[in-house]
C-alpha cells in the first residue's frame, strides 16, 4: 500500500461550505440576531416612552443583569451536559438563610453572607455529587432539591420568625463592610456629572428633586458583568474550560484521555449554587428582606436564557456571550412589554415561541457541525 | 526479533463475579510491529484491550513494560507508561474543534500574570502540522471533529497518540465501521506509525484489513488465545477458521458458497 493511497479527497466537499454556512456554526448567532431584532422592535413600538432614557435603560437592564447572573451559571452546567433545577429554590433559601442569621440570630451581615454561600455552594456539591454518584439524570436529581429546598426554607422561615418574609436586613446591613459589594451603586458620580451637563434627566420635583434619575450603576449589574468575563475567559481560554466541553460533549471519551470528569461536573454545580447565591444576596440587599418563595421558577428562566443563547440541551456545546445575550433578550421584552403597554401575560407567550424557535435553530445548527443527517 | 517487547501480557485471566471472560490470554508487542488481535465477538477482544489500557485489573496474570512488571491502577498509569488506546467510537467529540480534541487532557498553557491560560496559537499551529503530516488537509484549526469522516476521526485520534509519546498504541476495531477508501487511509497511517518504531495493537475481526497491515497475529476465542503466528505462516482463510473455533465455520462457509 503505498503512502498516497487515498489521500482524503473528500476535502474539497468540505471547503465548498459557503461562508454564511460557516457564520452560522458560532452558537451566539441565533442570540445575536435576536438581539437585533428585540431593539429594533422595541425602538419602534416603544421609541417615545422613555424606554431609552437612562432610567428605562436602567429599568430593563437591571432585570436582564438578573437574569444573566443565574443563566452564566446555567450556562457552564449545561455545556458540561446536566441542568440545575433547584436554582430558584436556592435563591429563596440563601436570602432566608442570609435574614435568619442576620435578623434573627443577629449574627453580622459578613457572617451571614459568607455563611449563606457556604451552605448554599454545599448543596449545590452534594446535588453534583448525587448526581456524579448515582447516574441519575441531573433533571431528576435537582427537581428533588427543588422541592426539598423550597420546603426547607419556608419551613425555617415560619418555625423561627412566624412569617416567610424576614425584613429588617437594610438595617442590619448598616455600616457592614460586604453588604454595599452587593446592595450598594457605584459611579454615582458620573450620573452626577452626566446630569449636571443635561444628559440625563434630573428629577422635578419631591425629595430628591434636582438629583439624577439614575444615581449609579447597581452592584447587581457589576455581578452580572464580572461573571460573564469570568465565565467566558474560564470557559474559551482555559484547560477548565476544555474540560467542561469535553464533559459535556461526551463524558466517557473525556474519562479516556484522562479528563476528571466528576470533578469538573461537581465544580459546575457548585459555581451555579454560586451564581444562585450572589443573586439572592443581592436581591435582598435590595428589597431588605427575604421570602421564602424569591426565585420561584428562575431556574426555567436561567436555562430559557441559555438555550436562546445556542447552547444545546445535550451539553458540550454554548457560549456564555450567548446565555448573556439571551438573559438580555429576555430582560428587555420582559420590560418592554410594559413600556409599549402590551398586555403583560402575553409576555409568557412570547417567551414559550422564542424557546421554541431556539431551540429548532441549535438543533439545526448542530446538525451543520456534526454533520448529521 | 531479538528486542525485548514493548509491552508483555502473559496469562491475563480475568473473572467479572461468575463469569470468566479472559482465561489465559498471553501477547507481546515489539517496536515497530503491527501486532493484530483477531476474534469474534465476545472472544474477550475488548475485555483484554481494556485491561492493556488500564481500565479493568487483570484477576491473574503479569504485564511488563520493558521487562519490567507493572500493575496499571487507571487508564492515566498505562498513558503515562506510554500504552495509548484509541477506542473506535469514542476517539473524538463530534461538536469540540479539531484543536480542542486533539489537546484534550493534556492543554498546552502559558502563564499570564498570575493565571495560565490556554495557548491557543501554538496548540492550533501544532494541530495543523500534525494534520497535515496524517494527511488531512484542514480548513482552520478550529474546525469541528463532526466535519471530519470516520476515517479522519481515527486518523486525527492516532495522531494525537503518537504526538503525546505513545510507544504502544492500541487501537479498537478503527477500520470496522469505515468505508473501503477510508479503510484504506487508516491501514496507511497504521503503517506510517508502525515506521516510526511504536507498536501497535490492532484490533479486527476483519482478516483482510489484518492481513493487509500484520506483522504478527494472535487469535482469541472463547476467552483464551489460540496462539501467534507471524506473517507468512497463516493464511487468510486459516485465520479465518481459528477466529470461528474451527469446525462450525467450515460447515457453514460450504453452505454458503465460500463466501464468508
Amino acid at each position: 500500500m503505498s503512502e498516497q493511497t487515498g489521500l482524503p479527497s473528500g476535502d474539497e466537499r468540505v471547503q465548498r461550505q459557503s461562508s454564511l454556512r460557516r457564520a452560522f456554526m458560532r452558537p451566539e448567532l441565533g442570540a445575536m440576531a435576536g438581539t437585533v431584532i428585540v431593539f429594533a422592535y422595541f425602538a419602534v413600538v416603544a421609541g417615545g416612552t422613555g424606554m431609552f432614557a437612562a432610567d428605562g435603560v436602567m429599568n430593563w437592564g437591571v432585570v436582564s443583569a438578573q437574569f444573566a447572573i443565574i443563566a452564566v451559571g446555567a450556562c457552564l452546567l449545561m455545556i458540561a451536559g446536566e441542568f440545575d433545577l433547584s436554582v430558584g429554590s436556592m435563591i429563596g433559601f440563601a436570602g432566608i438563610v442570609i435574614a435568619l442569621l442576620s435578623v434573627h440570630l443577629g449574627w453580622p451581615m459578613w457572617a451571614a453572607i459568607l455563611a449563606a454561600f457556604a451552605v448554599a455552594m454545599l448543596i449545590g456539591a452534594l446535588n453534583g455529587y448525587l448526581v456524579v454518584k448515582t447516574g441519575l439524570p441531573s433533571f431528576i436529581v435537582t427537581l428533588a432539591s427543588l422541592y426539598i429546598l423550597r420546603g426547607l426554607t419556608i419551613y425555617l422561615a415560619i418555625s423561627t420568625t412566624r412569617q416567610t418574609i424576614v425584613g429588617g436586613v437594610r438595617e442590619a446591613a448598616q455600616g457592614d463592610w460586604l453588604a454595599p459589594l452587593f446592595g450598594g451603586k457605584v459611579f454615582g458620580f458620573v450620573f452626577t456629572w452626566l446630569a449636571d451637563i443635561g444628559w440625563i434627566a434630573t428629577f422635578k420635583n419631591g425629595a430628591r428633586a434636582g438629583q439624577p434619575v439614575v444615581d449609579g450603576i447597581p452592584m447587581l449589574m457589576i455581578w452580572a458583568l464580572a461573571l460573564i468575563i469570568f465565565a467566558h475567559v474560564l470557559l474559551t481560554r482555559t484547560r477548565f474550560g476544555n474540560w467542561i466541553y469535553a464533559v459535556g460533549g461526551d463524558a466517557r471519551a473525556a474519562r479516556y484521555v484522562g479528563v476528571p470528569v466528576n470533578l469538573v461536573k461537581i465544580t459546575m454545580f457548585v459555581f451555579t449554587a454560586f451564581c444562585a447565591t450572589v443573586f439572592a444576596t443581592c436581591q435582598v440587599m435590595e428589597f431588605g428582606s427575604a421570602a421564602a418563595d424569591r426565585g420561584l421558577l428562575k431556574e426555567f428562566e436561567a436555562i430559557i436564557s441559555v438555550v436562546i443563547g445556542g447552547a444545546l440541551l445535550t451539553g458540550g456545546y454554548g457560549s456564555v456571550i450567548g446565555a448573556a445575550l439571551g438573559a438580555l433578550i429576555f430582560g428587555v421584552v420582559q420590560q418592554g412589554l410594559f413600556f409599549a403597554g402590551v398586555e403583560s401575560s402575553l409576555f409568557r407567550v412570547f417567551l414559550g415561541v422564542i424557546l421554541l424557535l431556539a431551540v429548532i435553530l441549535n438543533t439545526y445548527i448542530r446538525r451543520l457541525i456534526t454533520g448529521e443527517r | 526479533m531479538a528486542d525485548t517487547p514493548l509491552i508483555e501480557l502473559v496469562d491475563i485471566k480475568k473473572q467479572f463475579g461468575p463469569v470468566i471472560a479472559l482465561n489465559g490470554v498471553s501477547l507481546s508487542v515489539l517496536p515497530g510491529e503491527c501486532h493484530c488481535l483477531l476474534g469474534d465477538n465476545g472472544a474477550g477482544k475488548s475485555t483484554f484491550i481494556k485491561t492493556m489500557a488500564g481500565v479493568h485489573k487483570p484477576t491473574e496474570g503479569t504485564i511488563r513494560i520493558g521487562g519490567q512488571p507493572v500493575v496499571f491502577d487507571s487508564p492515566r498509569d498505562a498513558m503515562e507508561a506510554g500504552v495509548a488506546t484509541v477506542y473506535q467510537d469514542l476517539a473524538m467529540i463530534p461538536l469540540m474543534s479539531v484543536t480542542r480534541n486533539f489537546w484534550m487532557g493534556q492543554e498546552p498553557r502559558k502563564q499570564w500574570g498570575p493565571f495560565r491560560f490556554l495557548d491557543m496559537d501554538m496548540a492550533s499551529r501544532v494541530t495543523m502540522e500534525e494534520m497535515r503530516r496524517m494527511g488531512i488537509k484542514l480548513r482552520e484549526p478550529d474546525q469541528a471533529v463532526g466535519t471530519l469522516s470516520g476515517g479522519e476521526r481515527q486518523t486525527v485520534a492516532i495522531a494525537r497518540a503518537v504526538y503525546f509519546g505513545a510507544k504502544v498504541l492500541i487501537l479498537d476495531e478503527p477500520t470496522s465501521a469505515l468505508g473501503v477508501r477510508q479503510t484504506a487511509n487508516v491501514l496507511a497511517t497504521i503503517d506510517r506509525v508502525r515506521k516510526s518504531g511504536i507498536g501497535v495493537v490492532f484490533i479486527t475481526h476483519n482478516v483482510r484489513h489484518a492481513l493487509a497491515v500484520g506483522d504478527r497475529f494472535t487469535v482469541l476465542n472463547r476467552g483464551r488465545t489460540l496462539g501467534t503466528a507471524s506473517r507468512g505462516e497463516l493464511n487468510a482463510e486459516q485465520l479465518q477458521d481459528m477466529m470461528a473455533g474451527g469446525e462450525e465455520l467450515a460447515v457453514l462457509s460450504t453452505s454458503l458458497g465460500g463466501t464468508v
